[in-house]
């Protein structure tokens, strides 16, 4: 196959972008989408060129670091798949392919495609975790018998990877979809409600210090999202929310 | 120097208990005046840096990911083994232990594989505290699996994503202490040397990979969990970034590095498909509870199928042979994974492999779908259901266990694994080796310890599917923060360490004048052209069995490729920079000396065990063939300047509790 491909450059975070255009020849329909990107950043290196700089790490699936913005869809045309997990085979030869960082407010670009997701932690660690101790000392597994349909839900609420696909897919770059599935995860289960109340108030607090924006309820971001993270998370945190206030 | 493993006395169940009494510990006044490195943030670390920070400890967390969540133990898939017993079918921490020396080989060591057993439990009752939303049976109780090598169902999962679903409750302990302000968490870092201050361990080089700043940091003691070296052979399961830097950077500083020829090749990946092929990807073992594995018994049909003029499905039973139930009656599609690989390579390399390769055996669910159908059938009183009716519940069956494995391979094959067999073939996946501990997990420098893969010191010469999950969480979250306190009880009064001494200043130019050289190389050749050339010749030659010439011919080959690396490796772009190239050819550089050492241990080793196969020593039947009068130690090495110089240390390993005997899963 041989495909056009234009690619989002800027050299620093200071610096100004722009899209730059590349040809390349003979990708394979086997190939990942990132491993197309590999065959041209060697061809660029031996041009003496600057290679194109993207996150990415398990090339599984799983590790939520690839980000790319392919043809204006965070990670590409599939649905249920990361751009690593993309193959060449869905594109056609001729084909011209648009390639851009995840785009947010609260997602500063700190070269060529590579974003810094940096806000994504920060509303982990305000809250993002259970208040119990690490060294051994809590009471057998089986003594805390959970519903299977409340395990199974809150499993699929932690299949999140963090990989920020729900605000780039959004319109108002909100991050209500990432931050409603790690509420959701430990809502849905008896250890997570004791400190519920704090946990969704600090959380939703931090999300919207990081500049995020709000949720219109457009469902781009269930879409889109690799995972499969329903909106009903979002629903759910808003409950959370609404109860939590009337608390506080 | 001698190696001392620092074992407990008194009878084995007991060591681990008389330990952690007789061990110091320290004050928790005391604790928020020292500081400690944890460097890696997968299972081991993350588990360790939560924990320690919890105790009281001032800990630093360094990570060359974005963030710590996406360390690799985020892509195991199957499950974690915890002698429970909840399914009442016979298991204990006696049967576990067993389970994990015999899958070793007789090559680990009987005390830290008890504890490792010993603290199993508790490591579910604390994920299970923390969140984690394992399987669960209607009941509202912890639902198991069965994995190789073992007879007992103990195994709990998250669907196909548990090593997911427990980092992410390890990420979420730390996420607490960061919140507290007791981590300070480094991401887009990468450690890149050890410093040493009075012969004990004070600190790391680390550069920023945003900024590419180089960084002082100094602490009391350095923990390294960084992970196993699998991308030595370029292609393997491993993540793009994963690789083996700080564990080599320890060893050059003194740390001894043991059994590096220990590599785990997991039977089901899937295959190779061409040049362009970046990484290989998993299918978990767990698959083979209900996959059954063969080839076609005819050579006529194989060839068939490889050039597309039959299709799998179209081989009656009897023209398939299902050669690990052959072979193996015992424990059939569940050998260990060593044994599962060698017999795929055995089929293969006879001519017996399917996919245009000629390398790829199938992974047939067929059976399952039929019999899962026919109880779910049977289940909602569905009276004479027809062959469709019941493949159809028994695919949602399927789906429900594996559905994001079989989706993942869909992606990637481009074929439907419920109505085809998958192919699949074996792939490099785990290390056993490593850096050799102590019982503390302490390394042979004083302060430095390794956890988690980054250490060799659980699993022998082969690791038990579900394993690698349990040892991690062990080390970080039950041995470490434990075994760290007797170090640095002695620290209490030494007070913050600073980083203006010569030995910063001398490890901070040593990591300069090496990234310096790499990029003014002005070579011609990037650094894949590197990396993929060392791959070949630790596949081909170092791989799933070996021989004496092969393995010279890989030492010399190696030495050369190294050579010619740091004449004509290509660099582009600065330091001052984001720079993967560079991040890349630091690490290649690294992995062109492991490769080496790597080699020179398999040679040494003349004897098969485990991972370790041996052309020359094998059994008439072709099984691994041991020299326990020889043999029975770890071989553990300490640098002296290049791989070729390494010097032998040799830890004995002694039986007591359990009989040596030939591993057999007939």
């Amino acid at each position: 196959m041989k495909l056009t491909l234009k690619i989002w450059r800027q050299k620093d975070a200071n610096s100004k972008g722009s899209m730059q255009t590349y040809p390349i020849d003979g990708v394979d329909g086997d190939m990942s989408f990132l491993e197309m990107l590999d065959v041209l950043n060697d061809g660029l290196i031996n041009q003496g060129e600057d290679p194109v700089v993207f996150d990415h790490d398990c090339r599984e699936g799983i590790c939520g670091a690839c980000s790319l913005m392919i043809n204006g869809e965070p990670h590409g045309p599939d649905r249920l798949i990361t751009t690593c997990q993309l193959h060449m085979r869905r594109f056609n030869d001729g084909d011209t392919i648009v390639i851009e960082p995840f785009r947010a407010k609260a997602f500063p670009v700190i070269k060529d495609l590579m974003v810094d997701r940096s806000s994504f932690e920060r509303i982990q660690h305000a809250g993002g975790y259970i208040s119990v101790n690490t060294s051994g000392n809590t009471i057998d597994a089986n003594a805390i018998p959970i519903e299977k349909e409340d395990a199974d839900a809150s499993f699929n609420a932690a299949a999140c990877i963090g990989c920020g696909a729900c605000v780039a897919a959004c319109k108002n770059a909100s991050a209500m979809l990432f931050t409603s599935a790690k509420v959701s995860q430990f809502a849905l289960l008896p250890q997570g409600k004791v400190e519920a109340t704090r946990r969704v108030l600090n959380m939703v607090e931090q999300m919207d210090k990081e500049g995020f924006g709000n949720c219109t309820n457009t469902g781009a971001c269930e879409v889109e999202c690799p995972k499969g993270i329903s909106l009903e998370n979002i629903a759910r945190m808003n409950r959370e929310y609404l109860s939590a206030s009337l608390k506080g | 120097m001698s190696l001392d493993s620092k074992l407990p006395k008194g009878p084995l169940a007991d060591k681990w208990t008389k330990h952690k009494n007789d061990i110091d510990l320290v004050n928790p006044a005391n604790k928020r005046n020292i500081d400690v490195i944890v460097v890696g943030t997968g299972l081991a670390g993350g588990s360790a840096a939560a924990t320690l920070a919890e105790l009281g400890y001032n800990v630093k967390t360094f990570c060359y990911q974005d963030s710590p969540r996406r360390a690799h133990s985020i892509a195991a898939q199957g499950g974690i083994n915890a002698a429970k017993n909840y399914q009442g079918d016979g298991d204990s921490t006696y049967r576990l232990f067993y389970d994990t020396i015999k899958g070793g080989d007789y090559r680990s060591r009987e005390e830290n594989v008890y504890r490792l057993a010993e603290v199993s439990g508790n490591i579910i009752d604390q994920c299970v505290a923390q969140g984690v939303p394992f399987a669960r049976e209607y009941g509202g109780l912890l639902d198991n699996r069965s994995f190789g090598g073992v007879l007992v169902s103990r195994t709990f999962y998250a669907k196909g994503q548990t090593g997911q679903q427990l980092l992410l409750g390890a990420y979420s302990a730390m996420n607490r202490q960061i919140n507290r302000g007791k981590i300070k968490s480094y991401n887009r870092h990468e450690m890149l040397d050890l410093v040493i201050v009075n012969g004990k361990a004070r600190g790391i080089i680390a550069r920023d990979l945003v900024s590419g700043e180089i960084q002082r940091h100094s602490a009391h003691a350095v923990v390294v969990a960084t992970g196993g070296y699998g991308n030595v052979f370029f292609l393997s399961t491993n993540a793009m970034g994963s690789n083996v830097t700080a564990a080599w950077k320890i060893h050059k500083r003194g740390a001894y590095f043991a059994n590096p020829c220990y590599t785990q090749i997991h039977p089901t990946c899937i295959p190779v498909s061409g040049d362009h092929q970046s990484k290989l990807t998993l299918m978990s073992e767990s698959l083979r509870n209900d996959g059954r594995i063969w080839v076609p018994k005819s050579k006529e049909d194989a060839e068939a199928i490889r050039t597309g003029k039959k299709r799998p499905t179209e081989l009656k039973e009897d023209e398939r042979d299902y050669y690990l139930e052959r072979r193996y009656p015992s424990f059939g599609n569940l050998v260990p994974r060593d044994v599962a690989s060698r017999a795929a390579k055995e089929r293969c390399d006879a001519g017996y492999g399917v996919n245009k390769t000629g390398e790829a055996v199938y992974l047939d669910f067929e059976a399952a779908i039929m019999r899962y159908g026919s109880e779910q059938a049977a289940i909602e009183d569905i009276q004479n259901p027809s062959k469709e009716v019941i493949r159809e519940m028994g695919e949602k069956v399927i789906e429900a266990k594996y559905g994001n494995l079989f989706q993942m391979y869909e992606k990637i094959v481009d074929e439907n694994p419920y109505k085809t067999p998958m192919m699949i073939y074996p792939a490099v996946h785990y290390t056993m080796g490593g850096v050799w501990v102590d019982y503390d997990l302490q390394t042979t420098i004083p302060g430095c310890y390794a956890a988690g893969e980054a250490n060799f010191s659980d699993h022998g010469a082969n690791r038990l599917g579900a394993s690698a999950l349990m040892q991690g969480l062990a080390d970080g979250y039950f041995v470490l923060p434990y075994t760290i306190g007797d170090y640095l009880a002695d620290d209490i009064r030494t007070g913050p360490i600073s980083t203006d001494s010569p030995e910063f200043e001398e490890a901070e130019n040593n990591v300069r004048s090496i990234l310096d050289k790499l990029i003014n190389n002005n070579g011609t050749k990037p650094v894949d052209h590197f990396h993929k050339r060392l791959g070949k010749i630790m596949w081909n030659k170092c791989g799933m069995s070996r021989n004496e010439k092969d393995l010279k011919d890989a030492i010399d080959e190696i030495k050369a490729l190294r050579e010619e690396f740091w004449k004509d490796v290509k660099v582009p772009g600065g330091l001052n920079e984001v720079n993967q190239e560079l991040e890349k050819a630091a690490r290649v550089a690294d992995f062109l000396e492991l490769g080496e050492l790597f080699a020179k241990d398999a040679l040494h080793r003349n004897e098969s065990c485990g991972g370790h196969f041996r052309e020359e020593y094998q059994t008439p039947e072709g099984e691994a063939l041991r020299d326990d009068e020889n043999f029975m130690y770890v071989a553990s090495w300490e640098y002296k300047g290049e791989p070729a110089d390494a010097v032998l240390h040799k830890e004995e390993l002694n039986y007591e509790n359990i009989e040596v005997k030939t591993r057999s899963y007939k």
